[in-house]
């Protein structure tokens, strides 16, 4: 179909008229710029929330005590209360779907008062008591070293994995800090790893003061005994941790003896839940994006359709003698359509690159002015490029179909006569 | 070479109807040179588009080199009109925005024929009408007399059977019209038929016969003396 020839007869008649292909190109430019540029925008703004859940595993809930708020079994209410160690070996019992149970404990905390101590060095720092699986929950870049095993678990080994601020805070610059021993509430730990948090956006100071000790040490330390704090569960991927929610709290209430209503007692955020409500809203977002930007380009295929109409009527008479020398109506048709379809998808492939300049030049004073609250990394993906150019193409086609049909509706004879 | 018998053809507009060729029936024989002459509204032109496969006749039969044209879709008529017949056009009606070397290849550009062949016969018409260097020239460039000769040159490059000219001359002074029928004389020469729609005596008398059209109605048709128009150029 596109042979060289067509090109050239395409080509020529386009450069006929340089001003009006281009005033009918701009249309199309306009409109696939604007919807790839409103698609873009979108994923900085869910690239940008979404960083603000780190690196979580999404399908996560969290869950800690609190007061009870109704009297149960004997026990009055307003009654504190903590979760033991044998809930989370009863949790991983009763819940075959979940992959992670994680217990931790936590000390101090942002703004706190200052509990970490290395030589003439003090800082407030958060401590966290975990088990080796966390890591698996949350990612985090390891630096130096090594995070803690079952095997420091197990043997109650006293060491710890510290985040960047932390060795900021403690030690000089280039001072190493494997092997080195700080005192957290006055007891030592030996420093095995440093971490950072990747891909965090708004606790990144936060995650950098934290310093993570293993559990049973934790306890032991800081007397704990049995005591949870808080718990981390992670489901399988094939299940919805939402999904067992329910259960979980109805375990949990009843290992506490927490009245079944009493819904305050116990704390929990979901993440899957937070995580689903946030993509559901861009997804919206998306949609919307696609409908502006479909609608501004459609205004661009009618303004082809129509210049291609007026084009068709100005080349009445050129038809005519064409179809005189022997055209059929469909070369003069295909003609028509190819014109319009070029003419779409050319300028439509300009507005995508230039579109993707002005997203380039976007990410680039991002990054030289440092990151904006909620917003990172606007970018549209190649399946998005690819269902705008077929847009292009079926848009291209749509454009020169009422055009193509009417060049030919004429006799020859009629269109000779046209002066 | 063209048969027509009993031609009608009416235009309709609104209520009215204009009964334009009311029976025609005549015959052209390979290798004449005829012209049509009649006055204003006479049907020349109907009578030329029908021959031409650009409009229809509402009765009567046209065969053309023994192929019945009848019921023609447009598919086939543009195949037609594209190996049996050549065109020339009192406006000339070159494609502006191509060169006269395109203007000429374009019938065999919609024949199908390859790149090279098409520029080589194009080039070769050109030259055979004189005007070889006015090859990349565009009709904007070119005086009525070149247009017309490069419309000469693309009717011929198909090399049709038939070649019909309406009022070629109709645009051009006496003395280019003479080099245009001197043109003709020497395409006709060479075997071509040639069916001219001319006003002008001068010119109707440089060809070979003369058809006489009146009301829808042939009322002579007379072999006549040709004068060369070599002798006035
Ligand atoms: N498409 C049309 N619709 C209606 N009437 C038409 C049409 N074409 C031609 N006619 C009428 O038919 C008659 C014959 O027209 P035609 O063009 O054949 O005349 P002609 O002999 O070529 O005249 P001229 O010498 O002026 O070119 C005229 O009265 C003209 O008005
Ligand atoms: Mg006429």
């Amino acid at each position: 179909m596109f042979s060289r020839d067509r090109w050239d007869e395409i080509l020529e008649a386009l450069n006929a008229n340089k001003f009006r292909t281009f005033l009918t190109a701009f249309g199309v430019f306009w409109g696939i710029t604007i919807l790839v540029l409103l698609l873009a925008l979108t994923n900085g703004l869910k690239n940008g929330v979404t960083a603000g859940f780190g690196n979580f595993a999404t399908n996560s809930m969290f869950v800690w005590s609190q007061q009870t708020s109704k009297p149960y079994k004997g026990l009055p209410k307003g009654r504190r209360f903590n979760f033991k160690l044998d809930d989370v070996t009863a949790l991983k019992n009763d819940f075959p779907q979940l992959k992670y149970v994680s217990p931790r404990n936590q000390l101090g905390g942002y703004n706190g008062a200052n509990n970490v101590v290395r030589g003439t060095k003090t800082g407030a720092f958060q401590v966290n008591g975990d088990y080796p699986e966390f890591i698996k929950q949350q990612p985090m870049d390891i630096l130096q070293g090594r995070f803690f095993s079952y095997s420091d678990i197990n043997a109650n080994r006293k060491v710890c994995v510290i985040g960047t601020g932390v060795v900021k805070g403690l030690y000089d610059k280039d001072e190493p800090a494997l092997g080195t021993y700080i005192k957290i509430n006055g007891v030592n730990f030996m420093v095995i790893g440093t971490f950072k948090v990747s891909n965090s956006q708004g606790d990144k100071e936060e995650d950098a003061n934290t310093i993570f000790v293993p559990f049973t040490a934790f306890s032991q330390a800081f007397n704990f005994a049995d005591n949870v704090g808080w718990l981390a569960l992670t489901a399988h991927d094939d299940t919805a941790i939402t999904s067992l929610k329910p259960q979980i709290m109805e375990t949990l209430k009843s290992r506490r003896k927490v009245h079944p209503e009493d819904d305050r007692a116990i704390g929990n955020f979901d993440l899957a839940e937070a995580f689903g409500r946030v993509n559901g809203l861009f997804s919206i977002l998306g949609v919307v994006g696609y409908f502006v930007g479909a609608l501004v380009l459609m205004s661009g295929i009618i303004g082809i359709s129509n210049i291609m109409l007026i084009v068709v009527k100005e080349r009445t008479k050129e038809i005519g003698v064409r179809r005189a020398l022997g055209a059929s109506p469909w070369t003069i048709k295909s003609q028509i359509l190819q014109e319009s379809l070029i003419l779409t998808i050319l300028s439509g492939m300009v507005g995508i690159t230039f579109a993707a300049g002005v997203i380039w030049v976007f990410n680039y004073v991002l990054d030289s002015n440092g990151p904006v609250e909620n917003f990172a990394n606007p970018s549209v993906s190649m399946s998005v490029v690819f269902t705008a150019l077929i847009i292009l193409v079926v848009s291209g086609l749509l454009a020169g179909l009422i055009p193509a049909n009417s060049a030919t509706k004429m006799k020859p004879v009629d269109a000779l006569r046209i002066e | 070479m063209i048969q027509i018998k009993d031609l009608h053809k009416s235009y309709h507009m609104g209520s009215n109807s204009l009964h334009v060729l009311k029976g025609i029936n005549f015959e052209v024989k390979e290798g004449e040179l005829v012209s049509i002459m009649g006055s204003s509204g006479s049907g020349k032109s109907t009578l030329l588009n029908i021959l031409g496969m650009l409009d229809e006749a509402d009765e009567g039969s046209y065969t053309l080199d023994n192929v019945p044209i009848k019921n023609l879709n447009e598919k086939i008529a543009a195949n037609y009109r594209n190996k049996f017949l050549g065109f020339i056009f009192q406006s000339f009606n070159l494609i502006n925005y191509k060169s006269a070397l395109d203007n000429v290849a374009l019938p065999l550009y919609y024949q199908g024929s390859p790149r090279k062949e098409r520029v080589e016969r194009a080039m070769h018409y050109l030259d055979k009408v004189g005007l070889a260097p006015w090859s990349h020239h565009l009709p904007t460039e070119l005086s009525g007399g070149q247009k017309q000769r490069v419309a000469i040159a693309r009717a011929l490059a198909s090399d049709p059977k038939v070649l019909l000219a309406d009022e070629p001359t109709g645009a051009l002074d006496t003395k280019t019209s003479y080099e245009v029928m001197e043109l003709i004389q020497g395409i006709n020469d060479e075997g071509k038929t040639i069916l001219v729609v001319t006003h002008e005596h001068d010119i109707a008398q440089m060809t070979k016969r003369i058809v006489n059209l009146k009301d829808g109605l042939i009322i002579d048709d007379s072999m006549v003396e040709q004068v060369r128009a070599s002798q006035y150029v």
